[in-house]
């Protein structure tokens, strides 16, 4: 038997003794658990499994084992997830750090830093959020007008951020700074990490469509920032920036493609809501057509999704098929939710009132929500732009 | 499905690539269109093809084939689908060796197939009757009196029918039109008595007949598989065509589609390269992300067939109606963003455009496979 056949039944046997059933329920929102000074754990189940998984690193899989990560190798990593979506267990840990600060820290952090912070995402002790956008720099988030000045032994951060996701929820918070006003755009910012709980720091959440407020607008007034808190050089931070949001659009098309697939399954829903003729079709020809013209569409996203991994696999470099990923997933993810609404009609017009039932209200309330895939990380439009710029070589 | 091509392969797609570009680039099929030519295909071109073993690729080893697999005829149609190459390849091979490798009798393999691998005999499948694309309306009759069996009927757009040696005939022996039962599947000589083929003239350049059988008469050995049952075979050939024709598609998209982004690079208006124009950029953009989708979907049906999986007909469907669509976009788009060079003959752009038009409809259009799909998965 190869090593990773072994590793795979080794992994599958763990599962089965480890993993409480209840969770290897598919997931709702209420019950993820979020990392933090102040995480909570919706069952006994959830914290043990969620200690259980802790412990082996298996919080961040492919992280290096000295600061408490999985150290499992990409085949291993991949392994693991597979044999976690066959037995359909929950993810033990959400967080931002985990996904994208993490990532970044591991490649432009001191060892220090890496040490200070690393084990505490991985064990859900602190919880981050990202501070990029600001009310005028959005999609030219290189505009970013946050100003930290240098005062010898600290750095003072004045200005505000904006959809800072969770804010009110996080210990601590990774910057972009205009450490240098005078240089050209990206050559005058920093990477800056704060914690929220410092003096002058302060959040007022933002009400959503969907009637959630999961954003803020964070402010910062005359905040102390130790220099020890500078990640990569100073005045060099878009580097950093850059590399962060490559996990952060990868995290955007694994949501997209998770999304995509997460709703009952539209067929019966089309069925239950539409009718059927004597034949079994649904009832209205053009309905039934759109239906089939997601499922094809989705389907691809996802074959191009496993063909993109298969490359990587063998070690054919790939560099273009993942810029397309997030805008084609989340594109799909909103003609879905479409889709959805056309198909529950005036059932699919409330998520207040207890006349609908939870997968109708759930279904509305997704359609708002998703509306988001489409603008955090990148909107679709800067995507196709890099697509036409860096893939296709478009000029100007 | 492994969707990544393996190192033969990949020689494989880059000997074709190398060699279509060599013997039988755009030009080539553009002299085809302009003289008429009678065989509407390159008969030197085919002989070259079947010496490098292009016809044999998908066919059993134990009859001389090579039995390389789906993946690999998948990247020489695309390469045929770049050069817009005429060759007898999909209808006389994918099509007409499926129906008698799945359905034929040992006699008629043993007669056929070493012919075929040495390009000595051509197939083409007479299915289509009407304008479009539905086996199951099938109404050519085959009327069946003891051992004496007789086809009457038309057939319409029978790819390379004029030109085949022998024809592979989708017959009703029972049952009425819409029904999947009572079709039979026969083959016959091109030269048979009775038979009157008319070339139709293709807007691509290329060549379908129409073929009528007026009272033609045949033996019950020329039945190809049991009688009433050949939906049973013939759905499989059906999806592997499906699933050819939509990479021989994809060749041409890619094709269509790198020539108007090389263009964009290239013409200047207001002083500037048209290609930094953002309206043109995000529709560019959008069409790479289009085709990134079909290849996927190809590569996964191709490999489907390889592993002989249960659910090829819904990878089928799903491919061909993908790029069926891709295509129609992709080679509009090329049209409107080459100007007013876009419609003159000149350019091959609009060879293209009319190749788009025609492959759609060979094994069925969008709307033909989503209907089948969703029949598959019962809603
Ligand atoms: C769910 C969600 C979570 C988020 N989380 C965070 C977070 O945690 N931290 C954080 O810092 N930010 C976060 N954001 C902010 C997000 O990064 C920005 O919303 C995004 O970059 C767009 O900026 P904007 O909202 O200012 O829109 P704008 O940039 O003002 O865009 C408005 C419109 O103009 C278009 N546009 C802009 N520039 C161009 C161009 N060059 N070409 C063509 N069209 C253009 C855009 O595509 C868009 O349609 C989040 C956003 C969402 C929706």
């Amino acid at each position: 038997m190869s090593t990773l056949e072994q590793f795979r039944q080794q992994t599958r046997a763990w599962l089965e003794a480890n993993c409480p059933d209840s969770q290897r329920q598919p997931i709702v929102k209420e019950e993820q658990i979020w990392g933090g000074r102040r995480r909570t754990f919706p069952s006994a189940d959830a914290k043990l499994w969620f200690e259980r998984m802790r412990d082996r690193g298996w919080t961040a899989p492919e992280w290096p084992s000295e600061y408490g990560g999985g150290g499992l190798n990409p085949e291993q990593a991949q392994i693991l997830q597979e044999e976690m979506q066959a037995l359909g267990c929950r993810p033990p840990l959400y967080e931002i750090g985990l996904w994208m600060f993490g990532p970044a820290l591991l490649k432009f952090g001191t060892e220090a830093q890496k040490a200070e912070h690393i084990p505490k995402i991985v064990r859900g002790e602190i919880r981050w959020s990202q501070g990029y956008s600001e009310p005028a720099a959005g999609s030219d988030l290189a505009g970013l007008k946050t100003r930290a000045e240098d005062k010898g032994d600290h750095f003072l951060v004045n200005g505000t951020k904006i959809w800072t996701t969770q804010a009110d929820k996080a210990d601590w918070i990774f910057c972009l700074v205009r450490t240098d006003p005078n240089a050209p755009k990206q050559e005058g910012i920093s990477f800056l990490l704060i914690d929220m709980e410092t003096r002058g720091v302060s959040t007022s959440p933002i009400q959503l469509i969907s009637g959630e407020s999961e954003f803020c607008q964070t402010f910062f007034d005359d905040v102390v920032v130790p220099k020890e808190n500078l990640v990569g050089e100073f005045n060099q931070g878009w580097t950093v920036a850059k590399e962060l949001l490559k996990h952060e659009r990868k995290l955007m098309s694994i949501m997209g493609a998770m999304a995509e697939r997460e709703e009952e399954d539209l067929r019966h829903l089309a069925k239950r809501y539409i009718g059927v003729d004597e034949q079994g079709k649904i009832r209205d020809p053009i309905l039934r057509d759109r239906v089939t013209r997601h499922l094809m569409q989705s389907g691809a996203d996802a074959l191009t999704n496993k063909r993109l991994y298969q490359l990587l696999e063998q070690g054919q470099a790939e560099p273009n098929l993942p810029l397309i990923m997030k805008y084609v997933s989340t594109t799909e993810v909103q003609r879905k939710d479409e889709l959805l609404l056309a198909i529950l009609g005036n059932r699919g017009l409330s998520w207040h009132d207890d006349e609908f039932s939870d997968g109708e209200k759930r279904t509305v309330q997704n359609w708002a929500y998703n509306k988001a895939h489409t603008i955090a990380g990148g909107t679709s439009e800067i995507q196709l732009n890099i697509i036409a710029k860096r893939v296709l070589q478009l000029p100007g | 499905m492994n969707m990544i091509l393996n190192e033969e392969q990949r020689l494989l797609k880059e000997t074709a690539h190398g060699f279509l570009q060599s013997h039988a680039p755009v030009a080539a099929m553009r002299k085809l269109r302009d003289d008429r030519d009678t065989l509407g295909y390159s008969a030197e071109l085919w002989r070259q093809l079947v010496e490098l073993g292009i016809a044999s690729i998908v066919l059993p080893e134990e009859y001389g084939g090579l039995d390389f697999g789906f993946l690999g005829l998948g990247a020489v149609l695309e390469e045929m689908g770049r050069n817009l190459t005429a060759s007898p390849l999909f209808s006389s091979v994918v099509l007409g060796a499926s129906a008698l490798e799945l359905g034929g009798s040992e006699q008629q393999r043993q007669e056929i197939f070493p012919q075929l691998v040495e390009g000595k005999l051509s197939l083409a499948l007479a299915i289509d009757e009407q304008q479009h694309h539905q086996p199951l309306a099938t109404a050519v009759k085959l009327q069946i009196e003891g051992d004496a069996l007789r086809i009457t009927g038309s057939k319409v757009f029978v790819q390379d029918g004029h030109s085949a040696d022998k024809l592979l005939v989708v017959t009703r022996s029972s049952g009425k039109p819409g029904d999947r039962q009572g079709i039979s599947l026969v083959l016959v000589d091109r030269e048979t008595a009775g038979i009157e083929v008319t070339r139709t003239h293709m807007m691509d350049g290329r060549n379908a007949a129409k073929i009528t059988f007026n009272d033609v008469e045949i033996t019950p050995e020329q039945l190809v598989g049991p009688i009433n049952q050949g939906m049973d075979i013939l759905q499989p050939v059906l999806d592997r065509g499906a699933i050819c024709m939509a990479a021989e598609m994809l060749g041409g998209i890619q094709e269509v589609f790198d020539r108007t982004i090389e263009y964009l690079k290239e013409r200047e208006q207001f002083d500037v390269k048209i290609g930094s124009f953002q309206a043109l950029q995000h529709r560019a953009a959008i069409m790479y992300c289009k085709i990134e989708q079909c290849r996927s979907a190809v590569l996964d049906a191709l490999a489907a067939l390889d592993n002989h999986s249960t659910d090829v007909s819904l990878k089928a469907s799903q491919a061909k109606a993908l790029v069926n669509d891709c295509y129609i976009l992709v080679s509009n788009e090329a049209v409107q963003m080459h100007g007013g060079m876009g419609i003159t003959d000149e350019l091959d752009i609009g060879l293209y455009l009319k190749r788009a038009r025609v492959s759609v409809q060979i094994m069925g259009d969008s709307l033909y496979h989503r209907d089948r799909y969703a029949s598959l998965l019962g809603y």
